[in-house]
């Protein structure tokens, strides 16, 4: 906006002034009715759903479902989708966040066209609508990822007897430990943040495994706790992720 | 005092009669119009309260134009509950944060629907804040001169979204601590400051008893001391610029008036 305009919109703004009705009792009237809507509203949802607790923490048991709450589900989700473009998840997870939050903290200064109709403003519709959409997808399927505790793999053959208990106690494991949140286990858990683990044995040996759980890259916890206070269940973990050798020919289900 | 004189302002309330012999309410009355204007004649809030209360906002102001205060009261239900349960909450990882909160839930008068009003209301505040910044957005509220107001507005979104992270933690149940955990972990990752916001937030390079006690006092002094302050810098902007007008509206006859005003 040029000086001019700058100055045509005080003028208009002052006339549009002139011609409105006192803050109080017209605008705050309004306001009060919709203050005591909110208020309704989120008693009505506290009555309602209440304010449950979870089982208390434990660091070292490993049933937890890492999902925050359902507002950043978006974020989250930006996560998962952008994993699949090599190389992009330390600029997915913050990167593009920071770059979206920049650009909504700039807006002012590069959009400074007159006009303010959105009818006649097509990009910023165009940009708006999109941002919503966008944000609407990943928050419903950020909800209805479920979550994740189940894992019944086809056990491997040539297995011992014992092999075939870790196995088991693996999955179980596995299960619990919430992985599946991250990671995509044959036809179980998610397509990411985390990369596939339906052959992970193939790619990492049993140390390698180890220690990327103890020292795992962000955003995966690390699993540190666990091989401190129950290492029976860690090295079982472990063993378990390295029988897995699975491709995806090997699927029934 | 300045009367700020319009068209369509309520009448100035009439002082009442002067007489020897006043009747209780009369001098209650009295006594507290003395009251009010011994604070007035030191603090002169009643020629800025008139201005604030009487100054007009444009033509065509609708519905969408209540999200903002609509906002603000969420934000004052988070203060009070937040006030409430934190006379209850212990922020301690071995001293049961997890127990006071069960404490609150199960036994204290009243307390699960507090819980539950800070827990929803956060929610609710999230919503009003994203349909506040769309009404803003769509009708073109942060062009000129209100840029100043839109940059504070997105500063308050963030610190908003930050309260929903660290309050987040509180509970201290199995999902709350895995979640933050992992939220930690990809804030961890973020360009340039990322490593040094995660150790900020965990007191250290490792998860410990210094985390959730960090957490406690960025959720309960840090962030909300800074809204309060930006919340009142924003409503300042708003009332200074005034609000908006709808930007389909137009003023009458604009030649006539135009011409006036540059008289
Ligand atoms: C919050 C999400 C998350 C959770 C929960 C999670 N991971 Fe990960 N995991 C990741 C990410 C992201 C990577 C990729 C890190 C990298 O590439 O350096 C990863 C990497 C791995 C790797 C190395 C894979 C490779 O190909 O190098 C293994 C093994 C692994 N995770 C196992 C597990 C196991 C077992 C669990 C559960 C006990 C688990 N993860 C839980 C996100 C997660
Ligand atoms: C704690 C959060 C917030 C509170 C309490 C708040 C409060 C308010 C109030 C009461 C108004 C008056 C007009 C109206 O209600 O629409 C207003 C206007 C405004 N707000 Fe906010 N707001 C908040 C967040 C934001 C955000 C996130 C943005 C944008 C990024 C924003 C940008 C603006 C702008 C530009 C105006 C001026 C609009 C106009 O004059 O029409 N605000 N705000």
């Amino acid at each position: 906006m040029n000086q001019a305009e700058k100055e045509q919109y005080l003028r208009e703004y002052a006339l549009l002034k002139n011609e409105g009705k006192p803050f109080f009792p017209y605008a705050v009237a309004k306001d009060a009715i919709m203050a005591m809507i909110v208020m309704a509203v989120i008693m009505l949802l506290s009555l309602m759903f209440g304010a449950e607790l979870g089982p208390a923490v434990n660091p070292t048991t490993t049933t937890y479902v890492p999902r925050p709450d359902w507002y950043f589900f978006f974020l989250f989700e930006l996560l998962r989708v952008m994993r699949n473009a090599p190389k992009m998840t330390d600029l997915a997870t913050l990167g593009v966040p920071t770059l979206c939050m920049v650009g909504l903290f700039l807006l002012p200064l590069y959009d400074r066209s007159p006009e303010r109709l959105i009818t006649r403003r097509p990009v910023a519709l165009a940009a708006g609508i999109a941002t919503i959409v966008c944000i609407a997808y990943l928050t419903y399927s950020g909800a209805v990822v479920g979550s994740p505790n189940q894992l019944v793999l086809p056990v491997p053959a040539g297995l011992t007897k014992a092999q075939k208990a870790t196995f088991l106690a693996g999955e179980i494991i596995v299960g619990e430990s919430g992985c599946e949140g991250c990671h995509e286990i044959g036809t179980y858990g998610n397509n990411g943040p985390g990369p596939l683990l339906t052959h992970i044995g193939s790619i990492l040996r049993p140390g390698g495994i180890a220690s990327t759980l103890k020292n795992p890259t962000a955003p995966m916890p690390s699993f540190a706790g666990l091989a401190k206070s129950s290492p029976k269940k860690f090295d079982e973990l472990v063993q378990f992720l390295s029988m897995l050798h699975y491709n995806s020919s090997s699927w029934t289900g | 005092m300045a009367i700020i004189g319009s068209r369509g302002r309520p009448a100035a309330p009439v002082p009442p009669a002067q007489s020897d012999e006043l009747t209780r309410p009369e001098a209650a009355t009295e006594a507290s119009l003395t009251v009010v204007n011994w604070i007035d004649e030191r603090a002169q809030l009643s020629q800025g309260l008139r201005w604030m209360m009487f100054r007009k906002v444009p033509k065509g102001i609708n519905w969408a134009y209540t999200l903002g205060s609509a906002t603000m009261f969420a934000f004052l239900n988070q203060a009070v509950t937040g006030v409430f349960l934190a006379m209850y909450y212990r922020p301690s990882v071995t001293g049961g944060a997890y127990e006071s909160i069960r404490n609150i839930n199960d036994n204290v008068f009243l307390g699960q629907f507090v819980h539950g009003m800070h827990k929803w209301g956060a929610s609710v505040m999230i919503v009003l804040i994203f349909l506040h910044m769309g009404r803003v957005f769509f009708f073109g509220a942060y062009k000129y001169p209100r840029e100043l107001s839109w940059i504070i507005g997105v500063v308050l979104l963030i610190l908003t979204m930050a309260m929903g992270f660290t309050g987040y933690l509180l509970p201290f149940d199995q999902r709350s601590y895995w979640a933050t955990i992992v939220g930690v972990n990809i804030n961890g990752t973020a360009p340039f400051l990322g490593p040094y916001i995660s150790d900020f937030l965990r007191g250290g390079p490792e998860f410990g008893a210094t985390t959730l006690s960090r957490f406690y006092a960025i959720h309960m002094m840090l962030i909300p001391g800074l809204m309060a302050a930006l919340i009142g810098l924003h409503l300042y902007l708003v009332m200074k610029l005034g609000i908006s007008a709808p930007p389909w509206i137009k003023a009458q006859e604009p030649d006539v008036a135009i011409e006036k005003v540059e008289v």
